[in-house]
């Protein structure tokens, strides 16, 4: 206690100058955490988040089809889960590769990764009342399990598992979309929180192998492939995105055929992938770049062909390099999509300015914004440690836990 | 034994980047042909004479003269002296805060460098976008108006604008002054741009304190002992010693950061700031020329970019270390 008080003070009160500063701060700072509880707890009227969950969750999403939602979020959940699961019964990946650790453990967590934030934050919005118990039920009972069952799996069930992401997606692709079976649910009808995160989680799995081939084509030694990749980059780094997905909006519709064009969720879901190809490509070139030219040429020495060079040796190094700007490039994707809204479509920004368009809730814009940048903190956040926990994964020089 | 011409080192690059090529030229083509026969059937052909024609609309606050009667080149210039005007604003700001706070994450204070850390953190992982609504929907437009509005010497902020002292008529000296209820000064400044220009500095100055940072922590500890065995305090320390060292890293990041701010001024529409881009969408609603408006905005903002790296470029030269 003494020695806690003693640093206290050596951190805030070291000299006159540092204790009036510090007083001032702290007089602001009780300011302010006092007006806002005093409006967060007598003035701001707060059911017009909780009357609206629903929209802002999911949008205009026929009620009557909802249990779709419902099964995608709790599928999720379980395969979080499981993931989780397995990645703590394995605290460590096997160092049977020097360079790499096995590929199925960076699937696994890669895609867990981008996959974590999204039934969190569904299942937050979606289940305020009862089902959000049953869901984190869901979550413990999986990873019980998976930490339970995991370590007994052979390599190729680890791989199998990986496997379950890819294939999760496409089921909740069906599951929201319809077809198979299913009644079909438009687009246009999609919105809220899951549009949010459909846009984003399609542009980031799709940018990934884009924006890798962009990064190696700047660094080929072919001229056209190089300036037309570089050509492709700057441009794109160069133009706001709002004016892109203007151009896509506008112009897709003059540039295919008649009819061929995609519908609007769609071109705009295009243009942030490509947007977003571009700057990862930046990212996965600087990772190129620190890997040393000999690794290439070792491997080539070696007799592997230059793009087994590129899959076995180069690539897993660079990205592992390029992994946190990688990582806060998917962030800043999350965070653009909510520039959908300006185009007319109704992701979780644009739900809210339709709820706050609603005479019964005008002036409602300080609950509903901070609700709003609450949940997209959250999920931010929840990215940048995920990713922080995975470079530490995957430093080839940590020293391994004693499991 | 020659490899067949199929594997051989000097053809197969070159039959690589012809196929390549080959394709993306196909697709050009295949995506030029559409559009000319889409904007012929719609009878949209590329043209420029729509500029000349009276734009019809009027932009609520331009730095040069403009009126509805005016063509839509006219427009476009305002437009694109409004995104001027407040990428120019916004960038000394975000400089002035970003640096601020950078070197707060330095100080000795421990609650000045932590609520340093928590800025950047916050307003880092929230979207710009939702960060100007919040300012312009929740901060600005929920001012009070007339004498309940925030007085300062020589500033008024207030629902209907910001409200700063200058030289009136005959260059007297005039303060903000209450009319009628409404009130009056020499330089007025909208809420639409105020809120522009404050999310947009708090935003940028958030990533340019990263960058501040990362540009002192690149500085040695041993420059940090050597001016405080000299005598020096903490500021006179960091602002004669470490941060001229550490503007060669610093330079480099401001330009990607300054290039980010540009573009990310075109957001003003959510606020209702008339900027290029705003201007540019009232102008395809009317006209419908898709093609060209879009010409005009990649153009202009390609430009400013280019403007921006070029000049940062020639600083980044300055500041570098010459060695012999």
């Amino acid at each position: 206690m003494n020695s806690q008080l003693r640093r206290l003070r050596a951190e805030l009160f070291a000299t006159p100058a540092d204790t009036a500063l510090s007083l001032a701060l702290i007089t602001l700072l009780g300011l302010g955490a006092f007006g806002f509880l005093r409006w967060a707890l007598t003035q701001a009227q707060w059911a017009v988040v909780k009357v609206n969950s629903t929209l802002f969750a999911v949008g205009r999403y026929p009620i009557e089809q909802q249990w779709r939602l419902w099964l995608l979020t709790a599928l999720l959940v379980a395969a979080s889960g499981a993931t989780w699961g397995l990645l703590r019964a394995h605290p460590r990946p096997d160092r049977t590769g020097v360079l790499w650790p096995r590929n199925d453990r960076l699937a696994v967590g890669l895609l867990a990764l981008i996959a974590m934030a999204v039934p969190w934050a569904l299942g937050l919005t979606l289940a305020i009342q009862s089902r959000w118990w049953g869901l984190l039920l869901l979550l413990v009972l999986c990873r019980w399990l998976a930490g339970r069952f995991g370590p007994g799996l052979s390599p190729t069930g680890r791989r199998l598992a990986a496997l379950v992401w890819p294939v999760l997606y496409l089921v909740g692709m069906v599951l929201i979309s319809g077809g198979l079976g299913l009644v079909t649910v438009s687009p246009s009808e999609w919105g809220g929180l899951m549009l949010t995160l459909l846009a984003s989680s399609f542009a980031i799995l799709l940018c990934f192998p884009i924006g890798v081939l962009l990064a190696l084509g700047r660094r080929s030694e072919l001229p056209l492939l190089r300036w037309g990749s570089v050509l492709y980059i700057e441009f794109i780094r160069g133009a706001p995105l709002i004016t892109l997905l203007f151009l896509g909006q506008n112009i897709l519709g003059f540039l295919l055929p008649g009819g061929l064009a995609p519908e609007r969720v769609w071109r705009a879901a295009w243009v942030l992938t490509f947007f977003a190809a571009a700057y990862l490509a930046e990212a996965v070139r600087s990772g190129l770049a620190a890997v040393p030219r000999g690794q290439l040429e070792a491997a080539r020495s070696l007799g592997l062909s230059y793009p087994k060079a590129l899959q076995h040796v180069v690539l897993p190094q660079a990205l592992r390099v390029a992994l946190p700007a990688m990582v806060g490039q998917f962030i800043s994707l999350l965070q653009d999509t909510t520039l959908l809204s300006l185009i007319g479509l109704l992701e979780l920004l644009g739900t809210a300015r339709t709820v706050m368009a609603n005479p019964a809730f005008l002036g409602r814009n300080g609950e509903v914004y901070l609700t709003l940048a609450l949940l997209f903190w959250g999920c931010c956040a929840a990215l940048g440690l995920g990713s922080r926990a995975l470079e530490r994964r995957l430093d080839p020089h940590a020293v391994p836990s004693a499991t | 034994m020659t490899p067949p011409w199929w594997r051989n080192r000097r053809v197969v690059p070159w039959l690589v980047q012809a196929v390549v090529g080959l394709l993306v030229l196909l697709l050009i083509a295949f995506l030029l042909g559409n559009l000319i026969r889409n904007l012929t059937a719609a009878g949209l052909l590329l043209s420029w004479r729509w500029l000349q024609q009276p734009a019809g609309f009027d932009i609520s606050e331009s730095v040069i003269p403009f009126n509805a009667q005016l063509p839509y080149w006219r427009a476009l210039a305002a437009g694109l002296v409004n995104t001027i005007r407040a990428v120019l604003v916004g960038l000394v700001g975000a400089t002035l805060l970003g640096t601020l706070v950078g070197m707060a994450s330095f100080s000795h204070n421990g609650l000045l460098r932590r609520l340093a850390r928590v800025y950047v953190e916050v307003v880092r992982n929230i979207p710009l976008l939702l960060q100007l609504v919040f300012w312009y929907f929740v901060v600005f437009l929920t001012l009070p108006n007339g004498l309940a509005a925030i007085q300062l010497p020589g500033v008024v902020l207030a629902k209907s604008g910001l409200y700063i002292a200058g030289f009136g008529e005959g260059l007297r000296w005039m303060g903000p002054t209450l009319v009628n209820g409404v009130w009056q000064a020499p330089l007025r400044l909208s809420v639409e741009f105020g809120a522009l220009l404050t999310g947009l500095i708090v935003y940028s100055g958030a990533f340019i304190a990263e960058v501040v940072r990362g540009g002192i922590a690149a500085v040695p500890k041993g420059q940090w002992e050597a001016a405080s065995s000299l005598g020096l305090g903490w500021f006179a320390t960091l602002r004669r010693i470490v941060l001229p060292q550490s503007l060669r890293v610093i330079v480099p990041g401001l330009n990607t950061q300054y290039i980010s701010l540009a573009k990310n001024s075109s957001l003003a529409v959510a606020v209702g700031y008339t900027d290029l881009y705003s201007v540019a969408e009232t102008t395809l609603n009317q006209t419908g020329r898709a093609v060209e408006v879009i010409l005009v905005l990649l153009a202009a903002y390609l430009t400013l970019d280019l403007l921006i790296s070029a000049l940062m470029n020639g600083l980044n030269h300055l500041v570098q270390i010459r060695e012999r």
